[in-house]
């Protein structure tokens, strides 16, 4: 996510290369997507059957290593996206908004639409959903398991560059802003795993939570509100809201 | 005198009647073994014993009192043990220290003691490992002792499982397709260990199985079930000659046969 | 080749395998004994790093690799240790019975979060525990009037019975202290490992159902593998709290959880070896990083670079490598190379082949 900010950044900045922003966004896409396909097929593919904390622990690593690459390559002060838009609001009666929340809004909900319609309609989304629950089986279906898991990292560094992007436009990032993917875990939690709209619920939650709890607590112990509610989640109610989790027979 | 007793013990799984109105008793000192096509609900049967689920009605009692009050790590104290019919080992260690932990019904050492390995946890595994040992003689398994169970092939792997369920010292033993999987020398093998186990320890055996020469030839009693009912209960040969059975494994017009 | 022939059952029960074996680590006891008169100060600092990180490390592997449990929040247990045994201190309570103490409540706390998580595994327990590990970073803040907030709190000399330990002036004696605790928890791990308890813990990794099956109670193990694990790396933090002599709440943040974790996987999980392989990594990497450094710029012919965030970036490459060719970790690697020459010229390279399965969802449990 962080990463696919900073490659705007750079692309469009004009004290980078100064590129059209039109033309860099979808650039800057393609590049995280390509990362994150290439990732899968050089790296993840050879931890095939392994479990699946051994993974996570590995995206940890690898968040750290990108961490500190974009700190070699950018410095680690932190920058703003130049937005073409900024500056200019919108007026809603008495609502004011700026041109980049109202964006970050659109996107949001255009992207949770498309990709919900990919992954429930097109024979590649639903191919991924089997690959992800079975994937023996998937094989058996003739599903290319590894080629589909490839695409599922492309699409999610995608996604992730998209979201970058747009926390970038709000605000000034830097490296460690990565780490705000730890809440990105939270909002999917909450909501449930496999459940698109879920993560949706979940993130929107997440968001809202912590501004609430500032308007009735004090600021420190605000902070804390995402995550204990988190934790609340998975105490009582595992697989999150909208969950795919069923009990297995043994 | 009734060891092990079902009385109409009936579980839904949503909509699906898993087991339904099954009642039956085990003697003390018998073998019985629960037949019938896949899906019929006999694991399920064995594990509401293990009581990993909860009964919808009906009770299960062992020698006279029920254990539906027990939880699942509660039942081996009672002295019942199980294999899975698709062996659930601990992987990454060693055929003895799977067989050790079937021993752990009987810990009598606390967490302190063991920390500080004093003298009484010392005589303990002496202990242990003396009776796992007999058991390692009994099944023969002495060469693979040592080996990691990942290693192991499959029909090795069912005996151990044998193993480990024996190593509880169970007054019942609850076999779970003892068979499945193992060549016919291997079932050979079986047959005899099921009636030494009976005959020699006199340990009681509640079997489910689908190879019908190891119920026939080790069983005092068999039951039928087909869709979580139950079809007939008698000697090996009555129910395998038995119409509701033949018509629930073959459908109308055949005969029954040996698998 | 070796043969061990086994004349009793204590041939499996004792410590030690056989009499070369206890002679190495007669020797390697002694060598580790005899280290303040070897090196110098700098080095002896740096011994004891290693050595706390060790402790915290096998009390993450008793977690880990032994019980089977994911936590990323260990960060916070050495955070409990930590100021706990310093407020006591403060309040005029004994070194000698603060610092137990405090691993033991740090043991407590473990037992109290881990009791609402019990139910969850793999991912959601890893993600449970993160969030504990953040949470901790703000209690702390929240906290203030007992821990300093965000400015922290000092820590004071060591006092036992007189005698003044402090990190600087007498770095021999605190390496000592840190040996003799380092010790301690080693011997009770072993003791564990080899008694029913430390088996019921393996059960509980590799299969919970048949565990139950052989009457292990599944929610107490657990419970109780999490009150150790968090009692002995609480014990590490307060050890860590001397060591850095000022600690606030950034000190036990999400990344020295993250650390700690990766640390144990590059040592290699599931041995006791695999703590003390991964704290001479992380110990000795800044080091390694800066001679290297140095290395290259002087034969580059550039001047000095300084990279912030390069270690975490290096130990990420590394941990990644491990993972990818060498799961079993450092101690995996040491074994196969130890068989090799053991069974020359017989070893043969799948010996250790692990048993590789297709991926299911963890949804379905």
């Amino acid at each position: 996510m962080m990463f696919g900010a900073f490659i705007t950044i750079w692309l469009t900045n004009s004290d980078y290369l100064g590129v059209n922003f039109w033309l860099a966004v979808p650039i800057a896409l393609l590049i995280m997507g390509a990362l994150g396909y290439l990732l899968d097929m050089v790296v993840l593919q050879r931890m095939f059957g392994q479990p699946q904390i051994a993974v996570v622990i590995l995206t940890i690593a690898l968040g750290f290593i990108l961490r500190f690459a974009a700190g070699a390559i950018w410095g680690h002060e932190p920058q703003s996206l130049e937005f073409p838009f900024a500056g200019s609001a919108i007026r809603l009666g008495d609502l004011v908004l700026g041109i980049e929340e109202v964006a970050v809004i659109v996107v949001t909900l255009l992207l949770t639409l498309v990709l919900y319609l990919f992954f429930n309609q097109t024979k590649l989304g639903m191919g991924m959903q089997a690959a992800s629950q079975n994937q023996l089986a998937a094989y058996y279906m003739g599903i290319p398991v590894k080629r589909i898991q490839s695409l599922v990292w492309g699409l999610g560094g995608v996604v992730a560059a998209i979201a970058g992007i747009l926390f970038a436009s709000k605000g000034a990032i830097d490296p460690s802003s990565g780490l705000l993917g730890i809440k990105a875990f939270a909002a999917a939690v909450i909501g449930g795993m496999g459940s698109l709209p879920g993560a949706l619920i979940g993130g929107i939650i997440i968001g809202m939570v912590e501004p609430f709890a500032q308007y009735f607590l004090d600021p420190q112990s605000a902070r804390i509100a995402p995550y204990m509610i988190l934790l609340l989640v998975l105490i009582l109610r595992p697989a999150g809201l909208f969950a795919q989790m069923q009990k297995k027979k043994v | 005198m009734s060891l092990l007793t079902l009385e109409n013990v009936t579980l839904k799984f949503g909509g699906l009647v898993a087991v339904n109105n099954v009642s039956f008793h085990v003697g003390e000192g018998e073998v019985f073994s629960l037949v019938g096509p896949n899906g019929a609900g006999k694991s399920t049967v064995f594990n509401l014993i293990s009581r990993f689920y909860d009964p919808f009605e009906g009770d299960i009692r062992f020698q006279g009192d029920s254990i539906l009050k027990m939880r699942s790590d509660q039942v081996p104290s009672l002295g019942i043990a199980r294999t899975f019919q698709n062996i659930e080992l601990f992987e990454q260690s060693t055929v003895l220290q799977n067989l050790l932990v079937g021993r752990h019904r009987h810990r009598k050492s606390n967490l302190v003691s063991e920390i500080f390995f004093a003298p009484s946890v010392r005589d303990e595994e002496r202990r242990h490992r003396a009776v796992v040992e007999e058991v390692i003689d009994f099944l023969e398994l002495q060469a693979f002792r040592d080996k990691y169970i990942a290693g192991l092939p499959y029909g090795v792997r069912k005996v151990v499982e044998l193993a480990r369920a024996l190593a509880t010292e169970p007054k019942i033993l609850l076999l779970d397709e003892p068979a499945s999987g193992l060549s016919v020398e291997e079932t050979q093998d079986m047959i005899f260990w099921v009636e030494d186990i009976k005959k020699q320890m006199g340990i009681t055996v509640l079997m489910v199985e689908h190879d019908m020469s190891l119920v026939a030839a080790a069983s005092d009693r068999v039951l039928a079930l087909a869709d979580g009912k139950e079809l007939a209960i008698g000697t090996a040969a009555e129910v395998q000659s038995h119409p509701a059975v033949i018509e629930a494994y073959l459908g109308t017009g055949g005969r029954a046969s040996d698998e | 080749m070796r043969f061990v022939f086994k004349r009793s059952y204590d041939a499996d029960i004792k410590l030690f395998k056989h009499r070369p074996q206890a002679l190495w680590y007669l020797a390697l006891f002694i060598f580790v004994l005899a280290l303040p008169w070897l090196v110098d100060e700098f080095f002896l600092g740096e011994a004891t790093n290693v050595l706390i990180w060790a402790i915290a490390g096998m009390g993450l592997m008793l977690l880990v690799g032994h019980a089977g449990q994911a936590s990323l929040g260990h960060a916070a247990f050495m955070a409990v240790g930590c100021y706990t045994n310093i407020i006591m201190i403060e309040r005029g309570v004994p070194f000698l019975i603060s610092f137990p103490l405090s691993g033991i409540i740090a043991g407590f706390v473990g037992v109290l979060v881990a009791l609402p998580v019990l139910r969850l595994h793999g991912i959601y327990l890893a993600i449970a525990t993160l969030a504990v590990s953040v949470l901790s970073d703000d209690f702390i803040v929240i906290l203030e009037p007992w821990t300093g907030g965000v400015t922290g709190l000092v820590a004071p000399n060591i006092d036992i019975f007189g005698l003044e330990i402090d990190r600087y002036g007498t770095p021999v004696e605190f390496y000592f202290l840190t040996l003799l605790v380092t010790l301690a928890v080693l011997v009770g791990y072993r003791n564990l490992l080899r008694a029913p308890l430390g088996r019921a813990f393996t059960a509980l990794r590799d299969s919970e159902i048949s565990a139950q099956a052989m009457g292990v109670n599944i929610r107490r193990t657990k419970a109780i593998a999490f009150g150790i694990s968090c009692g002995v790396t609480g014990l590490a933090g307060g050890l860590l709290g001397y060591y850095a002599t000022a600690f606030n709440n950034e000190t036990f943040n999400l990344v020295l959880s993250i650390q700690l974790l990766l640390m144990i996987v590059i040592g290699g999980l599931g041995s006791i070896h695999g703590a003390f392989f991964g704290a001479i990594v992380i110990g000795f990497l800044p080091q390694f990083i800066a001679i290297t450094r140095d290395g290259i710029s002087g034969v580059l012919g550039l001047g000095s670079v300084t990279i912030p965030g390069i270690e975490s970036g290096v130990f990420a490459v590394i941990l990644i490598s491990f993972i990818l060719f060498e799961p079993l970790g450092i101690y995996g690697r040491w074994i196969k190379i130890r068989t090799y020459f053991e069974l020359f010229p017989f070893y043969r390279k799948n010996m250790f082949k692990r048993q590789k399965s297709f991926l299911k969802t963890e949804r379905m449990r």
